[in-house]
Formats: C-alpha cells, structure tokens, sequence
C-alpha cells in the first residue's frame, strides 16, 4: 500500500476517535495550564531537574542502586530487550507464577515482554482499560497515554460483545468500563506477579512516581507478592522533592488534567499485607507482607543517545504525549501512522530513531512538519522539530545517492550524502524560483501544462491537485532598486528582508510592507538576500540550511551594524533568525540577527507603540476580518500583535486557532501528504466558515497558510499587511 | 488570601468529593453517617487525633477479613496529609492494610485532620521528602475518585472508588 493509500485508510477507520480525543486532551491542556500561576518556572525546573540528571546518570543509577537493595529489593540494568525479559521471565519462573498483571507501561511494550512471558505459558494480563481493549482486539497502542485512542466506544462495545457474548449487550461508556473493571478485578487478585512501569524514580530514597487515573497500578502492586518495575534508565532523578514540577505538569500537558487522580510514591517492597482473597476468617492485618521487589532499568540505545548531542534530549521525555496531541498531523492519522515500533507522536522520532535505528524513524518521520507547535506544549521544552531534522538528515544521508543527472543545476546544495531527489527539489527552491522569476510568464505557462504537472507528480511526488506558485517576472529586490527613499527625516532605519516568496511570488505584499513603514517614518531598504534556509531544514538537508543562514548573515550584518532593524514579513523566516538559527551558526553572530530581527507586525507594534501615528495606515471603521496566524509565529508569541494592530487601525478580527493550517511549507504540495494536508486544513476550513466568520474577509500571515486557505476557501485570503497599505 | 482550607474544601467540591466538618469527639457520628454498609476500616493512629479517636462506636469493621474486604461498600482510613490546590488526600500505605481498604471498594471515607492541609503541592511534597528519606515509607496522592475515559465517555469508578468522602477533623477550641 502506498503512503497516501495507508493514510487515507487510517483517516477513514480511526481519525474521527483520533481527532476528538487529541483536541479534547490539548484543549484541556490549554485550560488546565492557564490556571497554572508559575506554568512556565514550572517547566524550566523541569527542565533542569532532567537536564541535571541525565548529565549524572551514572552516579544516579549508583546511588539508586545501593537505595533499592538496601531498601531489600534487587535492581537489574538490561542492555536490551532479549536481556530485560530474560531477567523477567526467570523471576516469574522462580516465583512459579501463572499469571502476571500488568499496569500500562510503554517500556515494556517496547521490550515486548508479553509475547516473551507468553510464549513461556504464563497469562498475562493488561489492567489499564484502554491497554485491555487493545489487548482484547490482539491491536498495538496508537498513544503514549491513551493507547486505546483511536477506538470509538461503539467499536469498543462491538469488540466486546462479540468476544465475550455478555448476557445483556453492553452499550454505554459505563457498562463497558464496570464490566472490565469486573473482570479485571479478579484476574488481578488472582496474579502472582505485577509489572509496572515507572513515570520517575529517585535515587535518594528509591521511590518511584506511578501516574494512573484508574487506579490498577495501585492494585496491581497491592494484589500480588511480587512487583516488577520496569522503567527505561533515563527515568531517574535525583530526589523525592524533584518530583514536585512533573506532578504538576504531567496530567496537565498530557490529558489536560491537574491532576490524575493516583501518584503512587513508592518506596518497594510496600508495607501492604499480601492478602488471600478468599480468606474469611484472618484480618487483613494479620497477613505477612513478605513482598519481592525488582527494578529492571532498561539501557537498550539510551546511554548511546546520552552521548549524541542532537537526540540526548529525547531523554528528558516524561512521556506525557503534549507533543502528539498538539500535532496537527497526529491529530488527523494518530499514532499507526505517526509512530515507530512503539513510540508515536512528534517526540516518537528521537525515541525511535534511538532505540530501533533510522530505518524505524525513517517510516513517519516526515510527518513532523516542523510547526514547532509541540515545543511550548512540551514540559520540559524538548526541540522536538529539531531532533526531527536532524533525524531526518541522517535518513537522507543512508540512503542511496539519487541520479545526479536529474538533479543538476538545481540542486547546488552542500549535501554530499545526498537528500532524495524529492526532497533536493523542495530544499533547493530558491534556485527554482529564481529561474522561474527570471523566465516569468513563460515559467508559470510551461509549469502549468499537463506534461509538466505529470512528469512533476512522477518524478518529485508533486501533487496534481494542488496550484503551484505564480512567479512575478519583477521580483520585490527589482523593484526596489529604482525607488528613492521616501522618507526624510527617518525615525527609525530598516531593512525588509526579502524572503523567498514575497520576493518572487507574492511581491505585492512586500511592497505593501515597504510602504507601510515608510508611512510610519522608517527608512527602508530590500538588499538582495539569500532564502533563509528553511526550504532545505525542512528538508532535513542540515549543511544546505547551515549554508544559507551564513550568507543570509552575510548580507544583513552589514546593515544590522549600520543600526538598521530586521523587518521580516515570513514568520517561517522570522523564526529561522530567532529559533533554528541558533543550532546552525555561532553565537555572536545568531545573538546579532536574532536581537534585531521583527516579524513585521511586531514592529508595526513596536512602532505605534513608541508614538507612531495609527492615522498614518489605511484604517476603517469596525471592519470585519478574520485572521489566522501561522504556526510558528504563534510559538514565538507573535499572534498578538497583529491583533492588535488590526483592531488598532479599527477592524473587528476574529482569530482561528487551529494548530496548523495544514500546508506546512512543502508538505501539502506532496503526493503522499496531500491529502493528510487537506484533512488537517478541513479543521481551518470550518473555523473560516462558522456563522459569524463565514462573510468576513480572510488575512494570513505565512505564506503557505495563504495558499493552503485559497485552497480551501471560495474567498482569497491577503496578508494582513495588505490591508494597512491600502 | 484564601486559607488553606477553604482552598482545599474548594478543590474537593470540584472534584466531586464530599466534606463534612466535625470534631474528634463528634467524629463517630460523623463516620456513621458518611459511610454506607457494610463498611470496613482501619483503626484510625496518631495522625487523625488523639488516642481516644477511634471507630469502635460505629458499624465499621475495623480490620476485617479480605472476603470482608471484598463485600464492603465503604472504607474507612486516616489521610496523612491534605493538598490545599489540587485537594488532593496523601494515603498512607500501612501494615494494617490501609491501601487495600482504601482502594477495593466503592466509597473512600478519608479522615483528615484540619491541621494537616498544606497549602500546596509544593509544601506537600517537601514534607513527603522529609518523611520517606526519614522511613523510607510510600504513599498515594489521591486526587478524587478513581477514573477512566477509555471507554468512550469519562466515568468515575474505574478499578478504585467511584466516590470519596473527607471527614475534616477541626481543631478543638
């Protein structure tokens, strides 16, 4: 089956459940953590806590050692998976076990301890409801948290109707859950042995943190004699009070909780007695509580990720999947298609790519589109679209070098390992839209014939159905070259740096954006300028992007040390020079870039707010309008001030505030993705078309917003910096 | 500022936990009348009052036999501590068994003694520090009933207690 085949399958059969659970969780986390006063001191402590102690693993995992076995249980360090179960299988053999519970733990579906302790006869036995379901109907999870989420409760009711023929069909939510909670209840106090996994543990007292809203870690740990944990090593940390900002953060990010009804803190072996549950006659406190404990820490790739610079920090995951439900992508196919062999969701690619290789990564990496939604979500700030590049640069450089013939001349790029011909065409399109410009109208007429749009789809996977750009034949540097300054007495120095798009493609806006700051008293200037690099980022093509951003440095520094402003109309581009720039150049000269550069409505912003005059700018009387901001702008916190700056030149904005739009830069222009792109835009789509919305014009601020709305919408959306120009 | 207390009877209230308020010398009338029967308990130690507080003047089967146990509608434990912002109950983990009446039946009847509410999770957790690095001991944070959405539709009463009830025990005058 095709990429685009199996996505469309999976939006069929699991998207609607996928959908409303993902939204549900992430809607949550936005309520739950605006209540928060300290939200974001609570992640940096985090943050630091994991940071701290994955740099100390080797001594945390000494002291924790000799706590556990001084607390009288053992502790067993699995280099990998066959080693983990190896150990596992001999405790339960050793303890005669023929039944082992099992609370929900993504650890061990990652060692795939089932199949091994079932292949030695024993049952085992999943408590967590969504885990059973998914047991039940012999499926893999499709989320970190919620592994069941892609099953509806009428396909859950199916499932156990069928397979267990129950004397009354069970319908509701409640029925379901009070008869697997019947039924689980005496398979769990009929085990032997309980395998946990481990949220965090602490060196100092060998406590470990079990977050679970059920309850069945509690019983599992409490029914049976003999507990195991499982946990990856990366878990530790150094102290009981360390535990303080995950337990406010985890049920937040992840379900949208405050809390999650049980954190067990335990310090095995419990002091709980071992009960016999037919008993009548002996009082509970009676029993003995002579309880085995083992801790299996399970190394399988982490200490190497430890040693890699770019995916170490996929080690600071608590697993509270924020990252998979603030994904647009995720949202729409979930975790069967946006996940490995056992991890899903953005953070899944440096889990994956870690622990099983590139080839595993390599299935669904291109999914992450870099939105860079996930990196606020995150609570302890993993670059997460970063370890995607990254990851997604070492897959370009195993694979085959593509026919270098096909390529020539439009790819002069830096990468010698060679990115796939697909990919080198969408990282190398500022030499494509400088010949399409150079070549304009001609370009767009012979881009735009049926054999060119076949050979296209053919040979780079560009989808058919979509519209390609429209070159203009006087790019916005061309223009600008034989216009004087129009201002005299200037306030304030800028340069508007021409980004691929407003250069080439959508020139009006880059003039609309020139005359607006000569409005506001700000000399300007459009120097020619390299792409900032993000086609090829996107790309995964590192060296290509690392390549750009010097000469994009090349060009402005000068005028940055003229005492010129950045002004940047492209918050794609905006975010280069203040986020991934800081991983491709050095620091002086990314803290130069990055202190002087303005998305363009923050310095419209900036500008009315230090005494420019509004009544300079085009403004209206309550116009209607609705606005939807771009991805990364609103990671940087620049959704705001064009909000702001809208309602200041008098018009009423209603805001969008869907994750993504859909297009991604590149994505939605492929084949495969296509129609993934179309289904994540349908959420922007309905947004646009709610009563109240439906008869407002339409502003956008990244570029591959617009085209994806035009796309959408009968109506054509603009920059919104169109409007002040006017 | 909100006391520590109103804070945390709010929390509870949205969480669906109910309070009562009582003293310890009114506290087995109060048992009484939150529990539903048959009910089992575990005799109430030195963090809920004084030695004289116990439950031998109610119909709680302190101490029972695990089939007691498994036939109980309510169980009957002390709180260690109280969370003021999340209202959340830490649970100990006794000899006595307090984690098994705690979690195998339907409602949780949780006494808490007013004095020991911490304003936040913050102080909660400091204090649990001092206490497991001092006997190395375990406990439950316990943060309204037990709960699924696995099924389709979030339900209460999972594979723990559909419903919990606080017995705040007030200071005496």
């Amino acid at each position: 089956m095709s990429k685009a085949d199996e996505l469309r399958e999976l939006m069929r059969t699991e998207g609607a459940a996928i959908a409303q659970n993902t939204q549900g969780f992430n809607d949550g986390r936005y309520d739950s953590v605006a209540d928060l006063e300290d939200y974001e001191d609570l992640k940096s402590q985090a943050r630091a806590i994991k940071e701290d102690a994955i740099a100390d693993l080797p001594e945390l995992l000494d002291q924790l050692t000799e706590t556990v076995e001084a607390n009288g249980g053992t502790v067993y360090i699995a280099d990998d998976a066959a080693d983990a179960n190896d150990y596992i299988r001999n405790v339960v053999a050793d303890r005669d076990a023929d039944r082992v519970v099992k609370s929900k733990s993504m650890t061990s579906e990652e060692i795939e301890v089932n199949d091994a302790l079932e292949a030695d006869g024993v049952d085992v036995v999943e408590t967590d409801l969504g885990e059973w379901v998914l047991q039940v109907a012999d499926e893999a999870p499709s989320h970190i948290v919620a592994p069941a989420i892609h099953k509806s409760r009428e396909s859950i009711a199916e499932l156990f109707n069928e397979r267990f023929d129950p004397e009354e069909p069970l319908e509701t939510a409640e029925e379901l859950t009070h008869f697997a909670r019947e039924k689980l209840g005496e398979q769990i106090i009929d085990a032997q042995v309980g395998i946990t996994g481990a949220n965090f543990v602490t060196a100092d007292t060998g406590t470990m943190a079990l977050v679970t809203s059920e309850g069945n870690a509690r019983k599992t740990v409490a029914a049976t004699d003999t507990h195991v944990a499982v946990a990856g090593v990366e878990k530790i940390i150094p102290t009981v009070e360390d535990l303080h900002p995950f337990v406010e953060l985890i049920g937040r990010s992840g379900t949208g909780q405050d809390i999650t009804s049980y954190v067990s803190l335990l310090t095995p072996p419990v002091d709980t007695p071992v009960v016999d549950f037919t008993d009548d006659e002996t009082p509970l406190s009676e029993f003995d509580n002579d309880r085995e404990f083992h801790l299996v820490l399970i190394d399988n790739g982490r200490l190497d990720m430890r040693e890699d610079d770019d995916l170490r920090e996929t080690l600071y995951c608590i697993r509270c999947s924020a990252c998979s439900n603030s994904c647009a992508n995720f949202q729409s196919v979930g975790g069967h298609a946006f996940g490995g062999e056992t991890y899903s969701g953005g953070i899944a690619t440096g889990w994956e790519a870690g622990i099983e290789g590139l080839d595993t990564a390599a299935e669904f990496n291109d999914l992450c589109t870099g939105c860079t939604r996930c990196v606020n979500a995150c609570p302890v700030g993993i670059d997460i679209p970063w370890i995607n590049t990254v990851v997604r640069d070492r897959i370009n450089r195993d694979k085959d070098t593509p026919g270098d013939w096909l390529v020539d001349g439009l790819t002069p790029d830096q990468e010698d390992g060679g990115a796939p011909l697909q990919k080198r065409f969408f990282g190398n399109f500022e030499t494509i839209a400088k010949l399409g410009s150079a070549t304009a109208p001609v370009s767009n007429w012979l881009a735009d014939t049926s054999v060119s749009r076949q050979a296209m789809e053919r040979v780079l996977g560009i989808d058919p159905r979509r519209d390609l750009p429209t070159f203009e034949r006087e790019t916005l540097v061309e223009w600008f070259e034989t216009r004087e300054s129009q201002v005299e007495d200037p306030d304030r120095r800028a340069v508007l740096y021409p980004d691929l798009y407003t250069n080439h493609v959508q020139v009006d806006r880059g003039k609309a954006a020139v005359k607006v700051l000569e409005a506001l008293g700000v000399d300007v200037v459009v120097p020619p300028t390299a792409s900032s690099g993000r086609a090829p980022l996107s790309q995964g093509m590192v060296a290509t992007a690392t390549d750009h951003a010097e000469r994009v440095v090349d060009a402005l520094a000068p005028h940055i040390d003229d005492g010129r402003d950045v002004v940047v109309v492209e918050p794609s581009d905006h975010a280069m020079f203040t986020r991934e720039y800081e991983r491709l150049l050095n620091d002086r000269a990314f803290t130069d870039l990055a202190e002087n550069s303005y998305e363009v409505f923050e310095y419209v912003y900036g500008l009315l707010d230090n005494g420019a005059d509004v009544g300079a700018l085009s403004t209206v009387e309550g116009g209607e309008i609705a606005y939807h901001s771009h991805c990364q702008q609103r990671t940087l916190g620049l959704e705001a001030h064009t909000v702001a700056v809208l309602e200041d030149c008098g018009y009423d904005v209603t805001t969008s505030d869907v994750e993504c739009c859909g297009m991604a830069g590149s994505f939605g222009y492929k084949s495969d993705y296509y129609e993934l792109s179309m289904d994540v835009g349908d959420r922007l789509r309905t947004q646009l078309r709610e009563d109240g919305v439906e008869e407002r014009p339409v502003v956008a601020s990244g570029t591959s917003c617009l085209e994806q709305i035009d796309a959408l919408l009968e109506r054509q959306p603009r920059h919104p910096i169109e409007l002040l120009a006017e | 500022m909100e006391s520590k207390r109103a804070s945390f009877e709010g929390a509870l209230k949205a969480l669906g936990v109910t309070v009562t308020a009582t003293t310890e010398s009114e506290l087995e009338a109060a048992v009484t009348e939150a529990i539903t029967e048959p009910a089992v308990g575990v005799a109430l130690d030195d963090s809920v009052g004084s030695e004289a507080v116990s439950l031998a003047e109610t119909p709680v089967t302190v101490d029972p036999t695990p089939v007691e146990l498994r036939e109980a509608t309510t169980g009957v434990t002390s709180a260690q501590l109280g969370v003021g912002d999340y209202g959340s109950l830490v649970l100990t983990m006794t000899e006595q068994a307090s984690e098994l009446v705690s979690l195998f039946v339907e409602r949780h009847v949780a006494i808490l003694h007013e004095a020991d509410i911490q304003p936040d999770m913050d102080t909660a957790i400091a204090e649990l520090d001092e206490r497991f690095n001092e006997t190395g001991e375990s406990a439950i944070l316990a943060t309204g009933p037990s709960a699924t959405a696995d099924m389709g539709a979030l339900v209460k009463g999972a594979h723990g207690p559909k419903d919990v009830h606080v017995i705040l025990v007030e200071e005496a005058e």
